[in-house]
Formats: structure tokens, C-alpha cells, sequence
């Protein structure tokens, strides 16, 4: 009787805690909110997850190496533990990464972590990324959460490589020359910036302070913002689902937050860093201490950046060496072709699916996800993409790829600006082909039914394959998608018989319109009264 | 006895006799005369010229000239020295199998009895770079970091930071210097194959070759450590690259889809 009434006026400890917090910070109620927030669940929703996670890891194993990297290009002489080395001039900042890699506890580990989840962290971004161009996630209202990944993407790229570079190592120098260079080729302002950014000529001894504030400060912090607005906006535009029964534009069909995907996203965290750590304790990423330490007179053969600064390299490499001299001044094409493609190739990313919605005309949003087969022109265009982008890193490898295949240098580079051509147009029409054939073989589907694989013998001697008719869920989910009619330019003449001159971008509009969704380039999915007709007996073959 | 005493009258006999006689006393002077070294030396040196040269006629001559002048499918031999000769046989380069950009190196085919004496004939033919001995070539006790310089500045521009090869132009390559013998290393430097330049002793002193092969032999010998776990071949971002996207990116996306195949899924009943 009195413990009775003892736990009614007496809460657990817990509780209490809680009600403390929720009296100042209103957690009861944004829990309230979101805890049951429903999240769809597909193996390749979880491709982000890789991204974020891989990202805190190097933040975490970041810290830890700021407290033993020292950012200066004061020259010591190396006395540490790493015999080869002993004795060699070289900067403090190389100085202490061989110390953080030889000396320091765990050092070596949480080095090769941070650059592993590095590596991952970019592959994932791009493969994110590409997930959600082929399944047209960009859509309305989520544009400017593409913009977000874009950026964070190409952010990215830039702190890896600002990252990279601070090691001062022969082939992370060799990279900031080449980045230089290409500085160099920007006219009139190029000399300006390269004067401005290494403080003075090249290499100068500021480069690497500069660089260790902007990897560890300015680029991350701004990557932070992006990431928190990124999941905000996913968590604010609720995520994305493939068609399939019960799934609408206007519900998300799947498992709560809470307790779901909260045990699920923190499992996958504790798996994500656990790989992370084994592939670091394997595998070599990085060997500073092979590479010796950077001096402007020395450079190795099988100097590339890392894998996501490879396609910039590959327009260099394989670039013809093209100059111009006028008045006295060098143009460098050689260089700023590339320069200018790096700028293009990437735009192009981030601007698509505001050129995608010019050309439709949509203004609705989305929440059910295209399967790629049903957008072929937008698939060919990703796939083109993708093309240019490892074709160029085949050009940033070239001379691997030339030693391990005996090929000709000269060769490849051939093989490759050829290919920048004729590549992203071959893969565009096989592509888009494929979807199409994909797209043929689905109205099959519907229409006839899946392939059994039971032959039966009729009477007469005729072996047919018996197809058995899909479940209606099934036929939902091949039907779902909806398929957008060209654009066209309206009447040239209006009522009272005066002409009215299209503009040419409404034309271009029209004629861009027509190659996404013209009659041969989508295959008309089957109407109910085409199902209806054939499964009543009277059309079956 | 009987069949010499039976002979003894034979037109020849006395020819025998005095060839006897000669040979006798050529061998007692041979063997008693004060010899000097260099002239026992001199005879075994030309007898492996000799030698030398029959094998040469046999395995370059159609490439080279018949008496090493070179030809329209290979180069001249005169002045290349012993020490190319021990270089390109010993490796398997020579002789060549075909034309192409590049010889490479393949089984060695004769002994390095025989690679010593087709060495002898060849630097017989003019003076060039010779043999080194195994103390010139020994890199114990060398300074391994000083060659590490060297080989950065001198090297890796070809040969990759710590000699794992690199591409050169139409398809001629600088090859992988792991398993090559203190010997080749030196005596490639000595007189450069094929695209190699040459570092003769007057611009790289012998106490330098030994630094950079004591380097070549820590980073990129047998008992080389890699002190971070697989090397990935040693080759820089590319295989870097690769190796984070198909096992790191690979191995995370396979176990993405294992957490996602099991997901809570409400009980059928």
C-alpha cells in the first residue's frame, strides 16, 4: 500500500530527467513529431547514409591528427624512427606526418582511416548522387537539395585535395604545381591569384598553413552546414519511394524513425566505421613516407591525384599542347581547355534538373520515383555522363594503364580523346535503347504475363510456353509511372489569321521536348482497355 | 714395346720424336720459367675471347655484325663495354626475341660462364664501362636515405618513387626494379639500356650507385616492409582509387543491402 503511493508521488529517475529537459528544450514535443516519421526502406536509400557516416568518421579521425600535424614549411632535418629518411631535409609539416605515421600511437591507423573513409566518402557521394539522377529524386521539391549534394560533392573534391596536399610529400607538391599550373592558364587573373595564393612565387612558404586552415576550417565547416541542411530538407520533403502498391505522390510507405531506423542507422554507423577501420588496418592508402618530401627540382613518374580529382587530370593529360602567343602574352589552351571543361562537365550536374523541368513543363512534385528504363533520355544522358567522366579517368591513369596493359601511351591518348567524343554519344543511343527494349519487355509483362519457363505440347504437336499473369500488384508497380506528352508550340496562326513567330528557344524547347518523349523515343505503357482485350480471351495468341 | 720397337723405323718416326722432344721441353720451360700472372691471365683472357667470339657469332652476329659493327637491326657494339654486355645478356634481354618498342627482360639463356666470355669478346672490340666487382656493386653499409635523395632526383622521374616502373612514350617503359640483382642496377646505370640514360662514374661517383641500391633494395626488395599493410603495387592513387571503390565502396553497398534485406517486417501469422 505505502510503495503505492510512494512511485505516485516519486518518478523514476529517468522520467524526471526527462521532464527536466522537456521544461526547457521542448523535446516531448519534437519527439512526438518525428518519432514515428516513416522512412522508406531499399538498400540504395542507404548509399547516403555511407556518405554521412564516412564524413564523421573524418572528422573524427581528423581531430585526432590535428593534434600531432604541424602546418609549416619550416625546414627540419628528419631524425625519427623511419631509417630511409634519417637525416634528409625536409618541411615540419612532412616531418610530423612521418612522425604521426611511425611515432605517434595509432597514428598510422587513424591516418589511413581518414583517408580510406576519404576515398569512400567521394565514391559514395557519386554514387548517391547518380542514384538519385536515375531515379529522377531531383525532381520538384527537391532541387535545391541536389544543389546541397552537388555542392557538398564538389566541396569535397576540394578538401581531399586540400587534404592531400598537406603532407607536403613529392607527389602531393607535384599535385599543388599542377593546380598551379592550371591557376596559371586563367588569363589576365591567373598570375594575380597564384601571386595571391601561395604568397608569393611558387611554392613559396605559406601554401601549406593556407591549405591546413582551409581543410580543416573553412571547407569542412561549410560541408557541415550543407550536410545538417541536407538532412533537414530530406527530413522536412520526407524521402522518396518506388511505386509499388499502396504507395502514393501523397504518403510514404515504410518504418518509423523510432525504434526502426534509429537501431538500423546506428547499426549501420557501428558497421560503416568498423569496415572502414579493417580496410585501414589492411590496406596502404597514401605511403608518405615512400614518397619523400616535396622539393620543386624532384618529381616522380605515377603522379596522379586521388580517384575524384582523376577525370581533371585525364583533360590534361590528354589535352594536345595547343598555345597561343599574342602581344607578348602565352594563352595556354593546353591547360585552360581542360580548365574550363573540369567547370562545364561538373555544371552540367548541378544544372540538369533545372533543364529537365524547362523541357517538361512540370511544376508538380514528386515522390514517386522514375525506374530509369522509363526515363530513356534522361538515363542516356546520366550513362553519357558517367562515360565522359571514367573515360577521362582512364586519361588521368594513362600511364598505369599503358605498364599493366603493355599498351602504347600514345595510344591511350588517342583512345581517349577520340573517346571523349564518340563515347557519350554511344553510350547515350545503347542506353537509351536498352530502356527502351526494358521499357517493351515491361508492356510484355503486363500484357501477356511472366515467362514460366513450363513449355506445354498442344494437341497438334505446337509447343507454347506458359505465361502466368502478374498480381495486380505488380501490374501497379509496372504501370505506375506516368509518361509525359511533347510540348508543342502551339498554333503558328492565331483566330483572326495573324502569325505569331515562335521564339527559338521555345522551338529548341519543342524539338528537346520531342526527343524525351516523342513516339519512338518511349514505348506507350498498356491502357486498362489493352489489358482488358487480350485477358478476356478474345486477343491471346 | 713391341709395337712401338716395331716402328721405330717408320718415315714419321723421327718427326714424332722431335715433336716429343719440343713439347717436352716447352713443358718443362712452361713449367719452370718464372710466368708472370698477367701472361697466365692474357692467355685464359683470349682463350675467353676466343670463346667469346664463337658464341657471339652463333647468338649476335645476325643482329649485330660479324664482327660487332652493328647492323641496320641492331646497334654497334664497339666501345659498350663489358659491363652492357653482362647487363643485357644477364637479364635475358639479349638476344632479343623480336623488334618491338622495347626489349624486355626475360629467362637468361647462357650461363654467366658464357655471359663472361661474350663480355670479353665485346670489350675486345673497344674500351667501355667494365664488369663491376661484387665489393663495387655491395650496398652494406651504404647511406640509404642519401640514396633515396638520389633516386628522387636521379630516378623516380621513370622509375616510380620507390621503383615500381612507369610508362614512357610509345610504348617503352621504365621497368619495375624489384628482384633486380646489386649488379644489373649498377651496371644499368653504368652504361643506361635501351632509353635509360647513363650515369658514368664522372657525374654519379660508385659510392652513389651503392646509395641508391641500398635504397632500391629497403623500399623495393624482398624484405621490403610496407608498414601500413598492403601496398596496393605501390602505385599511387590510381590502384588507391581502385581498391577504395571496389572493396570499400563495395564491401559498404553489400552490406547495405544485407542490413536492408533484413529489415523489422511485421509477423505473418
Amino acid at each position: 500500500m505505502s510503495t503505492a503511493t510512494e512511485t505516485q508521488r516519486k518518478a523514476p529517475a529517468g522520467e524526471r530527467v526527462a521532464d527536466w529537459a522537456d521544461g526547457r528544450l521542448g523535446i516531448y514535443g519534437l519527439a512526438k513529431a518525428n518519432m514515428r516519421k516513416i522512412f522508406p526502406d531499399h538498400w540504395s536509400f542507404m548509399l547516403g547514409e555511407i556518405c554521412l557516416y564516412s564524413f564523421i568518421i573524418i572528422i573524427l579521425t581528423g581531430v585526432y591528427l590535428t593534434l600531432f600535424f604541424n602546418p609549416s614549411m619550416n625546414e627540419v632535418v628528419y631524425h625519427g624512427s623511419y631509417e630511409p629518411m634519417n637525416g634528409i631535409r625536409m618541411s615540419a609539416a612532412y616531418a610530423s606526418t612521418l612522425d604521426i605515421s611511425f611515432d605517434v600511437r595509432g597514428g598510422l591507423l587513424v591516418r589511413q582511416i581518414h583517408h580510406w573513409a576519404a576515398i569512400i566518402f567521394l565514391a559514395g557521394m557519386f554514387v548517391h548522387m547518380f542514384r538519385v539522377f536515375f531515379t529522377g529524386a531531383y525532381r520538384k521539391p527537391r532541387e535545391i537539395n541536389w544543389l546541397f549534394g552537388f555542392l557538398l560533392f564538389v566541396l569535397g573534391m576540394f578538401t581531399g585535395f586540400t587534404g592531400y596536399s598537406l603532407p607536403d610529400d613529392l607527389l602531393s607538391g607535384t599535385g599543388v604545381r599542377f593546380t598551379q599550373g592550371a591557376i596559371l592558364s586563367m588569363p589576365i587573373v591567373g598570375t594575380y591569384i597564384s601571386m595571391f595564393l601561395f604568397g608569393g612565387e611558387f611554392p613559396g612558404t605559406d601554401i601549406i598553413s593556407r591549405f591546413y586552415s582551409i581543410h580543416i576550417l573553412l571547407l569542412p565547416g561549410i560541408m557541415l552546414g550543407l550536410v545538417v541542411g541536407h538532412l533537414i530538407l530530406v527530413f522536412f520533403h520526407k524521402h522518396t519511394q518506388f511505386a509499388g502498391p499502396g504507395k502514393t505522390n501523397k504518403n510514404v510507405v515504410g518504418m518509423p524513425l523510432l525504434p526502426v531506423y534509429m537501431a538500423k542507422a546506428g547499426g549501420f554507423f557501428f558497421l560503416v566505421f568498423g569496415f572502414i577501420a579493417i580496410l585501414s588496418a589492411v590496406a596502404t592508402i597514401n605511403p608518405i613516407w615512400a614518397l619523400g618530401p616535396y622539393r620543386p627540382d624532384q618529381v616522380s613518374t605515377g603522379a596522379q591525384p586521388d580517384w575524384y580529382m582523376g577525370f581533371a587530370e585525364g583533360f590534361v593529360r590528354v589535352m594536345p599542347g595547343w598555345e597561343i602567343n599574342l602581344w607578348g602574352h602565352t594563352l595556354v589552351l593546353g591547360v585552360l581547355i581542360p580548365l574550363v571543361l573540369f567547370g562545364v562537365v561538373l555544371g552540367a550536374l548541378a544544372l540538369y534538373p533545372f533543364i529537365e523541368s524547362w523541357i517538361t513543363g512540370d511544376k508538380r512534385e514528386h515522390h514517386i520515383l522514375d525506374r530509369p528504363r522509363n526515363a530513356p533520355t534522361r538515363t542516356g544522358l546520366g550513362v553519357a555522363w558517367v562515360t565522359i567522366y571514367f573515360v577521362m579517368l582512364i586519361g588521368g591513369g594513362n600511364d598505369i594503364w599503358a605498364t599493366h596493359f603493355h599498351l602504347s601511351l600514345n595510344a591511350i591518348s588517342w583512345f581517349v580523346r577520340i573517346a571523349f567524343f564518340v563515347g557519350p554519344v554511344l553510350a547515350f543511343v545503347v542506353t537509351r535503347r536498352i530502356c527502351l527494349g526494358l521499357q517493351r519487355r515491361d508492356k510484355e509483362k503486363v500484357l501477356h504475363g511472366r515467362e514460366s519457363g513450363t513449355i506445354k505440347r498442344l494437341p497438334h504437336g505446337e509447343f507454347v510456353e506458359i505465361h502466368e499473369p502478374l498480381s495486380p500488384g505488380q501490374l501497379h508497380t509496372l504501370t505506375a509511372h506516368e509518361q509525359y506528352k511533347p510540348v508543342e508550340i502551339g498554333p503558328t496562326v492565331d483566330e483572326n489569321g495573324v502569325e505569331r513567330k515562335p521564339s527559338a528557344l521555345q522551338k529548341l524547347r519543342a524539338r528537346l521536348s520531342k526527343s524525351y518523349y516523342g513516339e519512338d523515343n518511349q514505348i506507350a505503357k498498356p491502357t486498362a482497355e489493352e489489358y482488358k482485350e487480350i485477358t478476356s480471351g478474345h486477343g491471346h495468341h | 714395346m713391341k709395337k712401338l720397337s716395331a716402328r721405330r723405323r717408320h718415315p714419321l718416326a723421327a718427326v714424332v720424336v722431335l715433336l716429343l722432344a719440343l713439347a717436352a721441353t716447352g713443358g718443362l720451360y712452361a713449367a719452370f720459367a718464372p710466368a708472370g700472372k698477367a701472361q697466365a691471365d692474357e692467355t685464359a683472357q683470349s682463350l675467353a675471347i676466343d670463346e667469346g667470339k664463337k658464341l657471339y657469332s652463333v647468338g649476335c652476329a645476325s643482329c649485330h655484325g660479324s664482327g660487332g659493327q652493328g647492323t641496320t637491326d641492331g646497334p654497334s657494339l664497339v666501345g659498350v663495354g663489358s659491363a652492357a654486355v653482362d647487363f643485357q645478356v644477364g637479364t635475358g634481354r639479349m638476344p632479343a626475341q623480336q623488334p618491338g618498342a622495347q626489349v624486355p627482360k626475360k629467362k637468361v639463356i647462357y650461363t654467366q660462364a658464357e655471359i663472361d666470355q661474350l663480355a670479353a669478346y665485346v670489350a675486345s672490340l673497344g674500351a667501355g664501362p667494365i664488369t663491376p666487382t661484387e665489393s663495387q656493386v655491395d650496398p652494406a653499409g651504404a647511406d640509404v636515405a642519401k640514396g633515396g635523395d638520389l633516386f628522387r632526383n636521379n630516378c623516380a622521374q621513370c622509375h616510380n618513387f620507390t621503383g615500381k616502373g612507369g610508362a614512357l612514350t610509345e610504348g617503352k617503359y621504365a621497368p619495375n626494379l624489384e628482384g633486380v640483382s646489386p649488379k644489373h642496377i649498377y651496371e644499368a646505370m653504368q652504361t643506361g639500356p635501351q632509353s635509360m640514360p647513363s650515369f658514368p662514374d664522372s657525374t654519379m661517383p660508385e659510392q652513389e650507385k651503392k646509395d641508391i641500391i641500398a635504397y632500391i633494395e629497403t623500399v623495393n626488395g624482398d624484405e621490403s616492409e610496407s608498414p601500413g599493410g598492403l601496398a596496393l603495387g605501390g602505385l599511387g592513387p590510381v590502384s588507391e582509387g581502385l581498391f577504395g571503390w571496389i572493396f570499400g565502396l563495395g564491401g559498404l553497398i553489400a552490406i547495405a543491402v544485407w542490413v536492408a534485406a533484413h529489415t523489422a517486417k511485421a509477423k505473418k501469422s
